[in-house]
């Protein structure tokens, strides 16, 4: 155990944060920052608009449209639309993999831009964008194209819409637009939405080849960073479940178009895709619930689950022996990692489901998330989909279209009926449902939306926790405050973390960073005897 | 052998993979050698962000940069409150010496008067700290332009004329922490006071500390900068720069401007020393101080390097290279490579200067020995290098695919390199720089011709 001061209480850190704020600042921050209580988790501010000057971890509407979500369909080219940064920062940045050599086409290694120039800003981009096009097409022969409007092109008032229609028509291939402009929305959350409505309106159910298998499903909201579909896939493979889509990663168009004769969709990333979810289920029938492959006995959970849904003893039986056999690989590995690391602290500050997954693997090392938050998730995400409903709607939500879907004429075939999803139910089987991060947290932890680097900081150095998750912006700061930090956007070069291979990884990781011992070097000799 | 050919991409529709960034990532870079600066940028987040963690995949290190948070109702009206407020916020949180405002190309597009802005604010709370803006749109220029184009917008806000003192301007471009450290170091050789602008050199590659400072410390102080209007001369680094921040030093305040190649190689790094030596006889003229000399060390270090020239001279002679970076940068390794017997057969940049091969015939490559490409991409970069098949390619990380792809060894230099570990430390100047960069071709070649070896010899 570490021989540290008692941890000063969360509220009067919360105090002190805010009172460094000036009156307005320090109101609005008020909001984001709370101490939990699992019973009942308190109303939290989230997806509001960072104030200009308070050092964000967030990114754009384009960042998650483009990076997050579309970037990963590896057969199809994606054209950013604006001037040279946006397209170069996103270009294989987020570390998200694919498959090559299995005589599919893959382009993730590929940034094409417009790289508009003044004349264009001047007098308009889309017959640039056009030929950007076919040039793409005569280069590659994609699947498909999809066109990303930056922010100057929302000005200009460049209809990517347009080129798109007339491009697929011209190449013959489908080609699709999204106006995803950085400015629009308050985060990489508004593009999640706009890229699920342009996948689903543009892409999903364009294949209706059969699936023929009896149980097969789509993952949503998996994108592959480090490999980590990879580790799933090979889970799912030896337990005969059927893989359609990822949504996206490792995955190419056409298993997306063909997506919606899968029997069941299950959700990994519930903020940046169950959007997705809900309009297959509305237009197709295809039920979903949450599962958690980040974490072994996370993973164990969400495979019996599958299991019960299929309600089928053969495969029930299967996924039995595959969690058998893999548990038997993990335990040894996580009963002597947690020999060191039980009761360590961690705090977990990214993006908008990763900070709550990964409590599961600290937790199964005996280790306790004092302090989380998320970058760009919404109320639901921190208090469980209950409060839907009483999420208020301003401006910069408003903004971003939301589709209305109805069942469709000839393809909408519910895959259980409501008594059966009533009987279920009764069982204590959860659809459709996610209880958020607040409700799994212990009593008096922090919970902290959108965190401040300013805050990060004060945070550090108040708690010092045994290890701090977020990204590489922080990654550096966090590091010469002598704590080490696990990057959980783009796994420090490392991974796979999820099913049981990636849990191994994960707790060797954590080890061998909080056992590390260069700290102890930062101090010269001649410094420690006059100190 | 071909001439020297332009590939103009503006004339192209499209990047494929883009071998330049935009202009506010430049413009943080040089606000980051500024003493106590917090960079701000006026535009949406999201630029911001991408541009803070790419500069920080580079160096390492931690790399503040705040934003002005445009919604959608600002870019219709403006970002007026936007910035006032950011200001406001950063100055509570942080209390930085300086701002340094630059744009992204929304607010560029919708022609938001930045300067009118800004003097409204500074009007209204006189107690501010100094705040410095420059333009950066990127749909007029790269990374490199932005990162000049602040340098000069730092001396323009701070210069002053007067009196002439005896430091010498020291302008060096764009070049990595590690190099702005041994910048330093041969300027003292000389005993002449200097003022480096910009000085990322401790900023962006800092000690491991026991106690966290949130604006690292480290940088040139903007009270010094003040003084650049004064100094004996202004030696400006980089050979393709037309004018350049030192052109408006001259211009402005009469300070005589010296523009050197980047030191890289012997004969590069000689006339910078003989500029340094020139300025500190004029710093010394009317003291009792005895005409410099060339430091021992620095001569020593020459020594070596011509000695390590001999040595590889025959693994490396003949052999033929792509180059491929930040203008300067290129035309600098170019030049180094001619020294020592490579053949630079493409020298390319994303950058566009209409100067590269002008100032490749000043370092005195043959004519028609190579070809340059500006404003190029890595899709033309790469195709050009599959069909000319160089033996070795000098150039960022970016550049690994078309390495990969061709079996030609990589020997990576400048920005971004981010696949490797101390980008930052990475020394391209000066004798040292080049004795390293000399070493690291020689092995690099030596590598390749081992590994692809039948024998699989371990004796050289
Ligand atoms: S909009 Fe301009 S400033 Fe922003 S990332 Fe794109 S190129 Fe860079
Ligand atoms: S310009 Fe807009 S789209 Fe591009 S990076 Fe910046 S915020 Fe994102």
């Amino acid at each position: 155990m570490s021989e540290r001061e008692p941890i000063p209480s969360p509220e009067a850190f919360r105090d002190e944060v805010v009172k460094s704020y000036s009156g307005k600042v320090a109101k609005k921050r008020a909001k984001h920052i709370l101490v939990n209580d699992p019973e009942v988790p308190a109303e939290i501010e989230a997806n509001v608009r960072t104030i200009p000057g308070i050092i964000s971890q967030r990114g754009c509407c384009y960042a998650g449209c483009k990076g997050v979500v579309m970037g990963p369909i590896k057969d199809m080219v994606h054209i950013v639309h604006g001037p040279i940064g946006c397209s170069y920062y996103a270009w294989l940045s987020r570390r998200n993999q694919a498959a090559t050599g299995d005589g599919i086409a893959n382009f993730i290694h590929y940034a094409f831009s417009t790289d508009m120039q003044e004349e264009d800003i001047v007098f308009g981009g889309e017959k640039k964008l056009a030929q950007a096009c076919r040039e793409a097409y005569a280069l590659l022969k994609p699947t498909a194209i999809g066109l990303y409007s930056t922010c100057p092109v929302g000005l200009i008032g460049d209809d990517v819409h347009a080129v798109a229609r007339q491009m697929k028509e011209e190449l013959g291939i489908n080609v699709f637009g999204f106006s995803c402009e950085g400015y629009k929305g308050v985060s990489q959350s508004a593009g999640h939405h706009i890229a699920n409505n342009g996948l689903f309106k543009n892409v999903v159910g364009e294949n209706d080849t059969p699936v023929d298998h009896p149980f097969s499903i789509n993952l949503l909201g998996e994108y592959n960073i480090g490999g980590d579909a990879f580790e799933i896939e090979r889970i799912l493979d030896l337990c005969g479940i059927h893989l359609v889509a990822t949504f996206s990663g490792n995955v190419k168009y056409d298993d997306i178009a063909q997506s919606h004769n899968a029997k069941l969709n299950v959700v990994m990333c519930h903020r940046s895709i169950n959007y997705m979810a809900e309009m297959m289920e509305s237009k197709f029938g295809i039920p979903w619930f949450k599962v958690n492959f980040i974490g072994a006995d996370s993973t164990a959970k969400s495979l019996r689950k599958i299991a019960e849904y299929f309600g089928n003893e053969d495969l029930t039986a299967r996924v039995e022996e595959v969690i058998a056999d893999e548990l038997a690989k993990v335990v040894s590995v996580r009963a002597d990692v947690a020999s060191r690391l039980s009761g360590k602290t961690a705090m977990l500050f990214v993006g908008g489901s990763r900070a709550h997954h990964y409590q599961d693997l600290f937790s199964e090392v005996g280790m306790t998330s004092v302090a989380a938050g998320y970058e760009f998730a919404h109320r639901d995400d921190y208090e469980g989909r209950r409060v839907l409903p009483s999420i208020k709607v301003d401006a910069d939500t408003r903004n971003i279209e939301e589709l209305h879907i109805t069942a469709d004429d000839t393809r909408y075939a519910p895959r259980r009926t409501p008594e059966e999803i009533a009987a279920a139910e009764k069982r204590g089987f959860n659809w459709r449902d996610y209880d958020g991060m607040m409700s799994q947290m212990k009593k008096g932890t922090l919970v902290i939306d959108d965190i401040s680097h300013f805050e990060m900081e004060k945070l550090i150095a108040t708690y010092k926790p045994d290890i701090f998750c977020s990204g590489i912006k922080d990654k550096y700061v966090v590091e010469k405050m002598g704590v080490p930090c696990k990057q959980l956007h783009s796994y420090d070069y490392g991974g796979p973390y999820a099913g049981f291979i990636g849990a191994t990884n994960f707790y060797q990781e954590i080890d061998r960073m909080i056992g590390k011992r260069i700290s102890k070097l930062i101090t010269p000799p001649w410094k420690k005897q006059s100190a | 052998m071909s001439l020297p050919i332009a590939v103009p991409s503006s004339k192209r529709p499209a990047a494929t993979n883009s071998c330049r960034v935009c202009a506010p990532l430049g413009s943080v870079l040089a606000f980051r050698g500024l003493r106590g600066c917090m960079p701000l940028i006026h535009g949406s987040q999201g630029c911001a962000t991408y541009i803070r963690r790419y500069l920080i995949s580079h160096f390492r290190e931690p790399m503040d940069v705040a934003s002005t948070s445009f919604d959608e109702s600002a870019t219709i009206f403006g970002g007026q409150s936007n910035l006032a407020a950011a200001i406001k916020n950063l100055v509570r949180q942080y209390s930085p010496e300086v701002i340094g405002v630059c744009t992204t190309c929304l607010a560029e597009t919708i022609g938001e008067d930045t300067v009118g802005i800004l003097r409204e604010i500074t009007t209204a709370d006189p107690d501010l700290p100094p705040i410095i803006h420059v333009a950066t749109p990127s749909f007029k220029g790269c990374q490199y332009r932005g990162f000049h184009d602040t340098v000069e917008a730092i001396l323009r806000a701070t210069a002053r004329g007067g009196e002439r003192l005896p430091h010498v301007n020291l302008l060096p471009g764009p070049v990595s922490p590690a190099d702005l450290r041994h910048l330093r170091e041969i300027v003292a050789a000389f005993d002449l006071p200097l003022l480096m602008l910009p000085d990322y050199s401790e900023t962006l590659d800092g000690p491991s500390l026991a106690s966290y400072a949130p604006i690292p410390e480290g940088g040139t102080p903007l009270a010094e900068v003040a003084d650049a209007g004064r100094a004996t001369g202004t030696l400006q680094l980089g050979a393709t720069l037309a004018d350049g921040p030192g052109a408006y030093l001259e211009r402005e305040h009469g300070v005589p401007l010296v523009k050197a190649s980047l030191p890289i190689g012997v004969r590069a790094t000689d006339a910078v020393l003989e500029s340094l030596a020139a300025f500190a006889m004029e710093s010394a003229a009317g003291t009792s101080a005895s005409a410099p000399i060339t430091p021992a060390w620095l001569s020593a270090e020459r020594g070596r390097l011509v000695d390590a020239y001999v040595d590889g001279h025959k693994y490396v002679s003949g052999k033929r290279v792509a180059v491929v970076g930040d203008p300067d940068l290129a035309v600098g390794v170019a030049g180094f490579c001619a020294e020592i017997g490579l053949v630079p057969v493409l020298v390319a940049s994303g950058a566009l200067t209409h100067r590269m091969a002008t100032a490749l015939d000043l370092l005195g490559l043959a004519p028609g020995s190579f070809e340059v490409m500006e404003d190029a991409d890595y899709d033309s970069i790469g195709r050009r290098v599959a069909e000319l098949k160089p033996d070795l390619i000098l150039g960022p990380s970016k550049a690994y695919p078309t390495s990969r792809a061709l079996g030609i060894p990589l020997v990576r230099i400048g920005f971004p390199v981010h696949d490797r570990i101390g980008a930052g430390r990475i020394l391209h100047l000066g004798y040292r720089g080049t004795q390293r960069l000399f070493d690291e071709v020689a092995n690099a070649l030596l590598d390749h011709q081992q590994d692809s070896s039948e024998m699989g010899y371990a004796y050289q």
